[in-house]
């Protein structure tokens, strides 16, 4: 006991001093906080379904997933929504056409390529652009993609499909290309190692082994990115216009399922008419098509992490 | 190969042959700090050679010079020359490329490419022009990795479903469908387990008569059991190099002497 010894005894207890109620608390505000979230999103999708609901008696689910006429606000009216989703599936791919082969160039240039001090300079720019607002797109489609595109195709309407395209394929681009790089730069070095060690070249190692290793992760990357352009608003409603149109035409004003949203928002239909709920069908329908898309690319993703882990 | 060749291997077995790499004082920079400092000496043909040395003395940035794998670190730079065939490996115009095609190697880690067993032998081959019959190559190939009799009914099995010690055997099969005229290992047994290591060991002492190898090792019985030669290396410089008899029994530097008897290290 004593310290004559060259043993010091200490006198200390392993059990619980007082409550810490600073810990306690901080646990209890961050699980609020997520409920916060989590209620938000059920009650939305609780809303969505019963304003639904409430469409599906009024009209027939064959007339609203087959019909091919949308005239919901005028007498007759009608309620088929093909026009809608031909117009958002026109957008949607005219994007992915423009935004996965530079999106993949710019992810393979910046995994396999650039130096770091390019990279380091480059992926925030390409950041940036994925946080500008997309009103800013609509309104850089309407006064700078659509005049050029007038001065080429002569044809060609103020609001058209293409012009739409252009900008969600230009705002996806980045989404397309910084996921891409990241699951490209997941692909380990060693696998490289190997392919240059059996006499392959840059290209070949990239094209062969990195992109194929990686593959699973690009895929997503393109399915995140499409379900944004799915998904997306105001750019397409300022740029592709307010006209349903079921025709195979990139020159001609459309009307995508979220433009049509914007267009009873401000107002067009009486709030409680089968019209106004016309609304929450759409959403609903628009809302099942992006979750779908994004089970898929999870799914993706979680075959890829098993390769590696 | 024919026997009269193998008996002739075998009665030269302590004399040198020629040499295939010839490294004149080579010297590799990490960002201008040196890793490697002066390093001589030959590698020759139809011997296994290997490079022992406490860790971080360099030994595997030396080998990774020789088929120019150092390229891909950033800020890496070489002096001094390195023959192959007569030739610098570091001149202007020389393809790094056509280099690794002849110079192969065998990594720490067993990385087989995430595809079958049969594509990770032929792809090498493949994008480099082979137009031999491929089956038999890739037969031949895991052959000399005594790895066939294990495979043989599942080669369109992933790579990936093998264990450590086969994957390792593979990426071996992997280097000898290329043909290569040096195979360069990079303590291809660290990630094994004992008896993996001993089939590996069993297959280097196959493969000596055809081929000619640098194996670097932490491993002291290891490089005393397989190799002819032995290059010891300590802070980036040779120590010593010689037969791996010589530099285990008659070392003739103190540093040596004291490193394999396990002195330190």
């Amino acid at each position: 006991m004593s310290s004559s010894s060259g043993q010091s005894s200490v006198s200390f207890s392993i059990r619980k001093g007082g409550l810490r109620w600073g810990e306690t608390a901080i646990k209890t505000w961050l699980r609020i906080c997520t409920l916060v979230s989590l209620f938000t999103t059920v009650a939305i999708v609780v809303l969505l379904l019963a304003e639904s609901l409430g469409f599906f008696r009024e009209v027939s689910p064959l007339e609203f997933f087959f019909g091919t006429r949308w005239v919901p606000l005028l007498n007759p009216s009608s309620f088929g929504v093909l026009p809608l989703v031909w117009g958002t599936t026109l957008i949607t791919v005219g994007a992915a056409v423009i935004a996965i082969p530079l999106g993949l160039a710019s992810a393979i240039y910046l995994s396999e390529y650039a130096s770091d001090r390019v990279r380091a300079w480059v992926k925030p720019v390409l950041e940036l652009l994925a946080g500008i607002p997309t009103v800013v797109y609509g309104y850089f489609a309407l006064t700078f993609v659509t005049p050029v595109l007038r001065t080429l195709i002569p044809d060609i309407q103020v609001f058209n499909a293409l012009s739409g395209a252009i900008v969600v394929g230009i705002m996806i681009l980045p989404t397309i290309a910084t996921l891409s790089d990241n699951a490209l730069r997941a692909v380990p070095v060693s696998l490289r190692q190997a392919a240059y060690a059996v006499g392959a070249t840059s290209y070949e190692v990239t094209t062969r082994i990195v992109v194929p290793a990686g593959l699973s992760g690009v895929m997503a990357s393109f399915l995140l990115a499409i379900s944004r352009a799915i998904g997306e608003t105001m750019a397409v409603t300022l740029a592709s216009g307010q006209t349903p149109n079921l025709e195979f035409t990139m020159l001609e004003s459309i009307q995508t399922m979220t433009a049509y949203i914007v267009q009873i928002s401000l107002g067009d239909a009486p709030s409680g008419g089968v019209a106004y709920q016309t609304l929450f069908a759409v959403a609903t329908m628009l809302f099942f098509i992006t979750l779908l898309i994004n089970i898929i690319s999870q799914w993706i993703l979680g075959r890829f992490r098993e390769v590696y882990d | 190969m024919d026997a009269r060749e193998n008996a002739d291997a075998a009665a030269d077995k302590k004399k040198g042959t020629e040499a295939v790499l010839d490294l004149q004082d080579v010297s590799v920079l990490y960002s201008g700090k040196p890793a490697v400092r002066n390093v001589s000496c030959a590698i020759w043909r139809n011997r296994i050679t290997s490079i022992i040395g406490p860790s971080g003395c360099g030994k595997s940035t030396l080998l990774r010079s020789l088929n120019r794998m150092n390229d891909f670190v950033d800020g890496v730079s070489i002096e001094g020359k390195i023959l192959f065939a007569g030739q610098n490996l570091y001149g202007g115009d020389v393809d790094p490329v056509e280099v690794r095609r002849r110079i192969g190697m065998v990594f720490q880690k067993p990385n087989p490419f995430p595809k079958s067993i049969y594509a990770n032998i032929s792809w090498g081959p493949s994008i480099n022009g082979y137009d031999g019959s491929m089956d038999e190559l890739v037969e031949r190939s895991l052959q000399q990795a005594a790895l066939w009799e294990e495979v043989k009914d599942r080669l369109h099995d992933s790579a990936l479903n093998l264990s450590g010690g086969q994957q390792q055997r593979l990426c071996i099969a992997r280097a000898l469908a290329m043909e290569p005229q040096v195979l360069l290992m990079d303590e291809p047994c660290s990630a094994l387990d004992p008896i993996s290591t001993a089939h590996i060991e069993d297959l280097l002492f196959e493969l000596q008569s055809r081929y000619t190898i640098v194996i670097v090792t932490h491993n002291m019985q290891q490089a005393a059991r397989v190799s002819d030669y032995t290059a010891f290396m300590e802070t980036g410089s040779l120590v010593e190099f010689g037969e791996t008899d010589q530099i285990f029994t008659r070392p003739e530097k103190k540093r040596t002497e004291e490193y394999v008897t396990g002195r330190f290290g």
